[in-house]
This record gives structure tokens, sequence and C-alpha cells, in this order.
């Protein structure tokens, strides 16, 4: 099952890419909705990893970061990781709580963190749906704060239970100058990479453009 | 002059005074030392999961997990000079990060860890020095 990934063809990457560049503008305009300001994205990735390359994915497995993580349910499940580094933190929330917070470990700061990520991975997960014909959902977000390298490594130890190497589909968010640094992932497990693919007509290299329902 | 080694995910390495062995941010993972103080000389494994050859991990780096680990740092230490009847371990880590993981086997990876390293040292016939394994992380409060 997890050869899948390995023998991900560079059509499949694309339309995996193109899944993940649909679901994030979804997920920015959701998010620039909820905090009022222009939210920016970087062009997701879709990017296979090495369980040992997962602890790095923030720049450095001794920085303080933030995570949420959401379990994916339904037709296609996995994971949904959205990473916040410290300072990112502070600014996020004093955008979404209309205060700066002393620090960012209360209860009313964690559950600001995690909403965002609901809003994030809720309409990221609906464009999914749309594009595949799923009905898949998301559990309730669990939050993290600790640095990188034990946030990150226990997410590839759960990814290790099913292989190697996952796939992570990779989006940047920005606000104003670059002032919040968040990224967010979508982690499938290797069973639903190979229906989601089928869903949007990727299962093999012969087929035109990824559509709806292929 | 002492340096400092770095043990990164799936790594395990051995060394000897007046080095020093580290890894950072465990979480569930864990961090297993080997210890003999007569020859001064120790190793550290950084395991991310219990057992090898479960759906479809290939063991292509022993230092991931507890089963392929222990034997290969037990191995290299005692090649390095050290003797096995010598060896005491301190481990450390298979910490609980999420909170809705304790539902399935894959949630509890750290405690499946913990569970595993301690059955292999008794199997070995290896004492402890210290433990401090499991808990949830609460950094800031």
């Amino acid at each position: 099952m997890s050869d899948l990934i390995s023998r991900l063809t560079p059509f499949q990457i694309d339309a995996l890419r193109e899944v993940g560049n649909i679901g994030a503008g979804n997920s920015a305009t959701a998010l620039a909705q909820f905090l009022k300001r222009e939210i920016k994205m970087e062009v997701p990735a879709a990017r296979v990893l090495s369980l040992e390359e997962i602890p790095e994915i923030m720049g450095g497995e001794e920085r303080l970061v933030g995570c949420v993580l959401l379990r994916m349910v339904g037709e296609a499940p996995g994971k949904i990781v959205y990473l916040v580094d410290e300072q990112s933190m502070y600014r996020l929330l004093t955008l979404a709580l209309g205060y700066e917070p002393e620090d960012i470990s209360g209860e009313m700061e964690q559950s600001a963190i995690q909403e965002i990520a609901n809003i994030l991975s809720g309409s990221f997960l609906n464009s999914i749906n749309k594009m595949t014909g799923f009905n898949c959902v998301q559990s309730l977000p669990s939050f993290v704060l600790d640095v990188a390298g034990a946030v990150l490594g226990s997410i590839a130890a759960h990814e290790g239970q099913f292989g190697d190497r996952a796939l992570f589909l990779e989006t940047s968010f920005y606000e104003g100058d670059n002032k919040i640094f968040s990224k967010f992932f979508l982690v499938p497990e290797p069973g639903s990479l190979e229906k989601i693919l089928e869903a949007i007509g990727a299962e093999s290299d012969e087929q035109a453009d990824p559509g709806p329902n292929g | 002059m002492s340096r400092l080694i770095q043990v990164r995910m799936g790594e395990l390495k051995i060394s000897g005074s007046p080095d020093f062995l580290g890894c950072t941010g465990l979480g569930s993972c864990f961090g297993l030392i080997l210890y003999d103080a007569k020859k001064k000389m120790g190793g550290l494994a950084h395991i991310i999961l219990p057992e090898a050859g479960r759906n479809g991990n290939s063991p292509d780096k022993l230092g991931k997990y507890a089963d392929t680990a222990i034997p290969k740092l037990i191995e290299d230490l005692c090649q390095g000079g050290a003797k096995p009847n010598r060896l005491w371990a301190k481990i450390t880590g298979g910490a609980h990060m999420f909170s809705f993981d304790t539902d399935n086997d894959i949630g509890r990876i750290g405690e499946r860890n913990t569970e595993k390293v301690r059955e292999i040292l008794k199997e070995k016939k290896i004492s402890f020095k210290g433990i401090d394994c499991g808990g949830e992380i609460r950094p800031y409060n």
C-alpha cells in the first residue's frame, strides 16, 4: 500500500497539488473573512517526505510551534495539521481576539488557534468533498505547544506506521508583510491517496486533466 | 575538546568520554541511553516506532525501531570495547502528544514505544538507572 507514494508520477503529483491549490484557496478566503484581513497564500506543494525529513519542515527542530491536529474521517482518512511558529501565534491571536495576548498557552488563546485551524480545514475539506464526491468530515481539533521536533516527530511516528514515507500537501499562509507565518498540511493515508487519485481521474497517466469526479 | 553529537530521528550513535550525545524534541519518540561507566563509553538511539517490518516498513535504518535499535546499539558498544554486563540504561520520551490519541493502537505510539523498550531491555538483562517516560506535554502550564 505504501508503495503508491514512491510510485507517484509527476502527473499524479501535479493533480494532487491542484487538489491542494483549490482547497487552500478556499481556506485562505475563509481565513480572510474571519480575520477581516487580506491573506496571501503560497502556491501549494505536494511533497513526498521520508520520516526523518518531517521534523524539519518548520525550519528547525528547536523552534517553538503551536500545532493543531485534526483527523479527516470518511472515505479518505488522513490528518490535517496546522502549524504556527511562536511569534506568528501572537500576531494571529492579536488579529483574532482583538487584543495582544500575554501568553499563548491560555485556554482562550488555544481555543482561538484551534478555531482558526477549524475554519481552514473545514473549507479545505469542503472543496475536497466537492471535487471527489466524498463526504469526509473532520474530528475535533487537538492543540499542542512544543518544539517542532517533538510535535513533528510524533506526527512522523504516526505516519511511520503506514510506511517509510508520507505525502504532504503543503500551503503557507501569510498576512500583510509576511508577519504571520503558518503552514497547513493535508496528510492522506496511503489507502486514501489511491481513492483521491481515482476520484479526480488521475489513477493513471493516460487520463486528461483532473476534473470533478474524473 | 568535547563535542556535542546530535542524534537525529531514527539515528543511533556511540561515543566515549569527553564527548556528549544528545537529541532534542523527542515527543512520542524515544531516547535510549546505554552506558558502560568503566569504559566511559555510551550510545544513544532516537527511536521512532516499537517494531520494524510492520505495515510495509523496511528495516533500512536500524535506529528507527526499538526492536532493531537496541541490539544494534549493544553490538556497536561491544565492538568499541564495552562489556554487555556492565551496561546500564536510561530512557526518556514516549509522550502522549495529541489528546484524541487514546482510542486506537496507532495513537498510542508513545506508550507502545515505552512498553517495547522496557521489554527488550529486560530480555537483554540491562538494568535501568533512570526512567522518565510518557505523560502529556504541557511546557507552559
